[in-house]
């Protein structure tokens, strides 16, 4: 945990993340407030209809959310950070491509798309050498690929070259 | 096409002989890989055991060269696993075991789903209904039963809602003028433990959901939804056999019902494709073991493919529209 | 005893040599131990793959064992399912992906300790406690099995609800976070624990007209989004590579941990008894897990330091889980009722196998059911055995370069959430919760009570209207009888004990200023 990051480097304040998170929030218990109303919120003579404990669960996620975005509003003083921009950096580093692996994987199936993945992570995240970062990126995938789909018959995602190679 | 490397005579004339030869089996088509089997429902219910139950024989008895894989996907009643079959137009390698949730589920929700998405391939048995009672319980006839039920309280326990279980339970209502109340649960064999544990005051369980506890003398069968006794005469229960089981018209409660256990595929599959699976199952149905798998539930041995199975999940399918509709199961718009 | 001779009939079932034709000599090899062998590594495996359940290897396995007699056929699949269970605590404890349910709350201090270099330890006091409490469940199934399977029948939904309101009420309450930060992710929780399809009423609710929405959030998904994928990100803005890479590497530190175990014999004991009754009631092992958690941090005079990676907090939920894994067995044995999706897929083995399960299987096929209770005591023992020799070699994982690693997590991440539903928009969420998780967590919001709203909210929501329509929507109904007002009274306890203890404090505080 992090919480104690009090340092001058610049970066989005904790305070504000902290406020967009709750509205965030609410907004969430409000949607689930509006479905439930929808599904029926009554007591019927053999208990709560579907939607009754949604819908008090979600006016809890909404009452909760209010409170701390009040305490948030309110508490003066505090300046620390969320983190600073070169972490957020190395955040996205990694979330981006997994958010561009996941698209992949829609596509070109779940074992190239590994391939793809492993090799990202081995050749620009850390910098392993391009023989090593091969074997392993194609090893891998291709030990899953045995594993799932010839030993335990699980069907993971397949794309064009599974296709082709007949499964 | 596979060319002869060698172009002598011989070869020619042998490979024109097996291609000859082969020419039946050649049209015949064959899965090229694995085939899913879509199970609309949990795991350890009926529709599971069976799906499971063809894996095990199939592979046992090398009926296929490629295998089944048994996949469940029980969300939404039942309408994940419709939709998933419904959206693979074409794909010859899925096929999906139904139960009465085929009509139920999108009549009492509002998944877009219809039997009509589906290529029906063959009905390999229907599932009986039995009416249970708890063994410590003095009422031994339907006729005691619903004398005792008559004066209202009773609870009826079922799997899942507005679906099977339910649509007998309130034909039982209507029938005799009484009042239930049903508890839903989420498997039969759930059901049945409630009933033993008298949490309930009866229930309508699958035969193989229950006979356990009925060989243990836990549970008293009171009559079979179904229009004629039960054919299997191998005792079970101390003296008694399924056949031993009075039909519930013969008591004096008309009220028939009968679960399909069949097989479709999705839309746009060749008819060759069709056959293929048609061909698989009457092989199967041949076996030791789904003799047993037959006996052990008391299954009503209907088979049936194309037309005539088609015309019967339409029947069957307007004849769930009027129960859900008197009910009042269906979605509302 | 008719038990222990049964047992030791058992015992020399599992146990005899039989002559094998191998490669056209006839050998007398011990059979069903060598499939026990198979069985335990193949489920370990399956164990530590997500995506891959106990009940994916039982299912795969099922054909291949119909060659077989059942007793050596239950004994290869029950000891995939031992593996599994053992199997599940690896990744919770290396990368803080909990591989099944029942192994959420073993990350709680599991993961803190791996990253303190502590992963053997962890590990071997996981292993540890796992067998300590299946063989107490095996104990419990060989002396008093009928006994247990009455016990089980006491169990209405009324009861269910109050089992889980007491699981739910023993284990809130103890985060430090901000209070009104816990009761928002808790209520998350049972928010996304209500959507999709509603068992009572067979309605669609919350799906706000998407197909996707039907089958609802499986909280595995949830899990391995917040946790493994939070945890991934986490560690990329810290610095690039995963801690404790300075793990010990031999097995002098099995022995050194089972020094410090034994003096946790009590914590042991207390979560054996919580297990197997949630396991035969049957509540389940998810519930028993973080039930037993919550009780022992508010117990344990370690209490405060429990989340930072603390030996009691691995032994409290792995010694619950498995024993309630285990005891699950006997109400599928007894009474047809799997407890777990696995036990659901040997019953459906036992079936075609012509085995009937339920009272009369003990009458009746005596043999077979000895046989798999002496196959559990024996499959235990060998399970341990395997697991604490690859202690050193799973820690040594931790040494792998974070740029290889982290790929690799990321993608078995994927394959587990894909396998859930076999559903593509379930990857999808995976990522969503995976920076929810990150966000959440940097926020002070408790991430645990989340997941647990996920897991017991649905079943309790269930529970609760199943007891309401039975008695006409009377709340009487939760104080009707002995057995579920006691369970109910303690889960008030648990649930207002802080409030209770601070009032206690508060009191004497008041009185030593007076006094001052």
């Amino acid at each position: 945990m992090s919480d104690d990051r009090n340092t001058a480097a610049s970066g989005p304040s904790q305070r504000n993340v902290e406020i967009g998170l709750a509205i965030l929030i609410g907004i969430f218990g409000l949607t689930i407030i509006g479905g439930a109303i929808k599904a029926g919120i009554g007591w019927g003579f053999d208990g709560p209809q579907a939607g009754f404990f949604p819908f008090y669960v979600g006016l809890l996620v909404v009452v909760a959310s209010a409170v701390t975005l009040y305490q948030e509003l309110t508490a003066t003083g505090s300046k620390k950070i969320f983190a600073d921009w070169g972490q957020l950096k190395q955040v996205l580093s990694v979330a981006i491509p997994t958010l561009v692996y996941i698209i992949m994987i829609a596509f070109l199936g779940i074992y190239v798309s590994s391939v793809a993945l492993i090799a990202y992570f081995m050749l620009v995240i850390s910098s392993f050498s391009y023989l090593r970062t091969a074997l392993i990126a194609i090893l891998v995938p291709l030990l899953t690929f045995i594993v799932f789909e010839k030993w335990f018959l699980v069907a993971l995602p397949k794309g064009p070259l599974e296709r082709m190679l007949g499964y | 096409m596979i060319k002869p490397k060698c172009n002598s005579l011989f070869v020619a004339a042998a490979a024109l002989g097996f291609a000859l030869g082969g020419t039946a089996a050649h049209a015949q088509w064959e899965p090229q890989r694995p085939v899913e089997i879509i199970v609309p429902a949990g795991t350890g219910g009926g529709a599971d055991q069976m799906a499971r139950a063809i894996q095990g024989i199939v592979a046992k008895h090398n009926l296929m060269k490629q295998p089944l894989v048994v996949i469940n996907k029980a969300g939404g009643a039942g309408g994940e696993g419709f939709l998933d079959v419904k959206n693979s137009n074409g794909n010859p390698h899925k096929i999906i075991i139904t139960l009465s949730n085929l009509f139920t589920t999108p009549l009492a929700t509002d998944i877009p789903f219809n039997w009509k998405d589906l290529t029906p391939v063959a009905m390999l048995a229907l599932d009986e209904f039995v009416l249970w009672v708890n063994a410590d319980k003095p009422y031994k006839t339907v006729k005691e039963f619903l004398d005792a039920a008559k004066k209202g309280g009773f609870k009826m326990a079922g799997t899942g809602s507005r679906q099977e279980d339910q649509i007998i339970t309130v034909a039982i209502e209507k029938a005799a003028g009484v009042k239930f109340t049903y508890i839903p649960y989420r498997g039969g064999g759930e059901v049945a433990v409630q009933l033993v544990g008298n949490h309930a005051d009866a229930t309508v369980n699958n035969p193989i959901e229950a006979v356990a506890h009925w060989r243990g003398g836990k549970l008293r069968p009171l009559c079979v939804f179904d229009g004629k006794p039960l054919a299997y005469n191998d005792k079970v229960a101390g003296d008694l056999a399924w056949s031993s089981i009075p039909t519930c018209k013969s008591q004096g409660l008309d009220v028939e019902y009968l679960m399909l256990r069949g097989f479709f595929m999705p839309a746009g599959v060749t008819p060759d494709q069709v056959k293929f699976y048609v061909d698989l199952f009457q092989k199967v149905r041949a076996t030791p073991e789904w003799k047993d798998l037959m006996n052990n539930g008391a299954f009503n041995q209907t088979f049936m493919t194309g037309k005539e199975y088609a015309d019967w999940v339409a029947k069957e399918h307007d004849r769930h529209l009027n129960l859900m509709k008197d009910a009042g199961f269906l979605a509302k718009k | 005893m008719e038990e222990i001779g049964n047992l030791f009939h058992g015992f020399a079932t599992v146990l005899a040599f039989r002559d094998m034709n191998i490669f056209g000599y006839t050998m007398s090899i011990p059979f069903n131990v060598i499939l026990m062998v198979i069985g335990i590594v193949l489920g370990i495996i399956i164990g530590i793959l997500p995506g891959l359940g106990g009940a994916n290897g039982v299912a795969i396995l099922l054909p291949l064992t119909f060659s077989m007699q059942p007793t050596s056929a239950i004994i290869l699949l029950s000891c995939i399912y031992w593996g599994a269970l053992f199997g599940g605590a690896i990744t919770s404890i290396l990368f803080n992906i909990p591989g099944e349910p029942w192994s959420v709350a073993t990350t709680f201090d599991g993961y803190p300790m791996a990253q303190q270099g502590r992963a053997g330890e962890a590990l071997t006091a996981a292993f540890t406690s796992s067998f300590v409490g299946a063989l107490f469940a095996v104990i419990l199934i060989t002396l008093i099995a009928p006994l247990v399977a009455g016990f089980a029948l006491q169990f209405g939904a009324a009861e269910k609800f109050a089992v889980y309101f007491l699981a739910f009420a023993s284990f809130v309450g103890l985060s430090k976070e901000p209070p009104f930060k816990t009761l928002a992710a808790m209520m998350i929780g049972f928010a996304l624990a209500t959507i999709g399809n509603d068992q009572i009423t067979g309605q669609l609710r919350l799906t706000y007209g998407t197909t996707e929405l039907i089958a609802g959030f499986d909280f595995l998904i949830a899990v391995i989004g917040l946790f493994g994928i939070g945890e991934i990100l986490l560690t990329m803005e810290e610095g690039l590579s995963f801690k404790g890479r300075e793990a010990k590497m031999n097995l002098s530190i099995v022995l050194q941990t089972w020094k410090k175990l034994a003096k946790y014999w009590w914590l042991s004991l207390r979560s054996c008894i919580i297990g197997c009754w949630m396991g035969i009631t049957p509540a389940g092992a998810t519930p028993a897990s973080f039930m037993s958690y919550g009780i022992a941090k508010r117990i344990s005079k370690n209490g405060k330091n429990f989340g930072n990676g603390e030996i009691e907090g691995v032994v409290a939920p792995e010694t619950a889980a498995h024993a309630a894994g285990t005891s699950a067995l006997l109400p599928m044995l007894a009474l047809g009722v799997p407890g777990s999706p696995t036990a659901a897929v040997l019953l459906g083995g036992l079936l075609i196998w012509n085995l009937q399960p339920g009272p009369m299987l003990f009458v009746e096929n005596k043999e077979f059911v000895w046989g798999l209770i002496a196959s559990m005591y024996l499959g235990n023992v060998v399970g341990l055995i395997i697991v604490l020799t690859c202690v050193p070699f799973l820690a040594a994982i931790l040494r792998i370069p974070f740029g290889i690693i982290a790929p690799i997590i990321l993608m078995f991440c994927s394959v587990g959430a894909y396998t859930v539903n076999n559903s593509f928009f379930d990857v999808i969420m995976m990522f969503v919760f995976g920076i929810l998780g990150y966000v959440l967590k940097k926020c002070n919001y408790p991430l645990a009570p989340l997941v647990l709203a996920m897991v017991l909210g649905d079943r309790a929501e269930e529970a609760f209207r199943q007891a309401l329509i039975s008695s006409n929507g009377s709340l009487g109904t939760f104080f009707s009888n002995g057995l579920v007002s006691s369970i109910m009274t303690l889960g008030l306890i648990a649930l207002f004990w802080s409030v209770i203890s601070a009032g206690i404090a508060r009191i004497r505080g008041t009185n030593a200023a007076t006094a001052a």
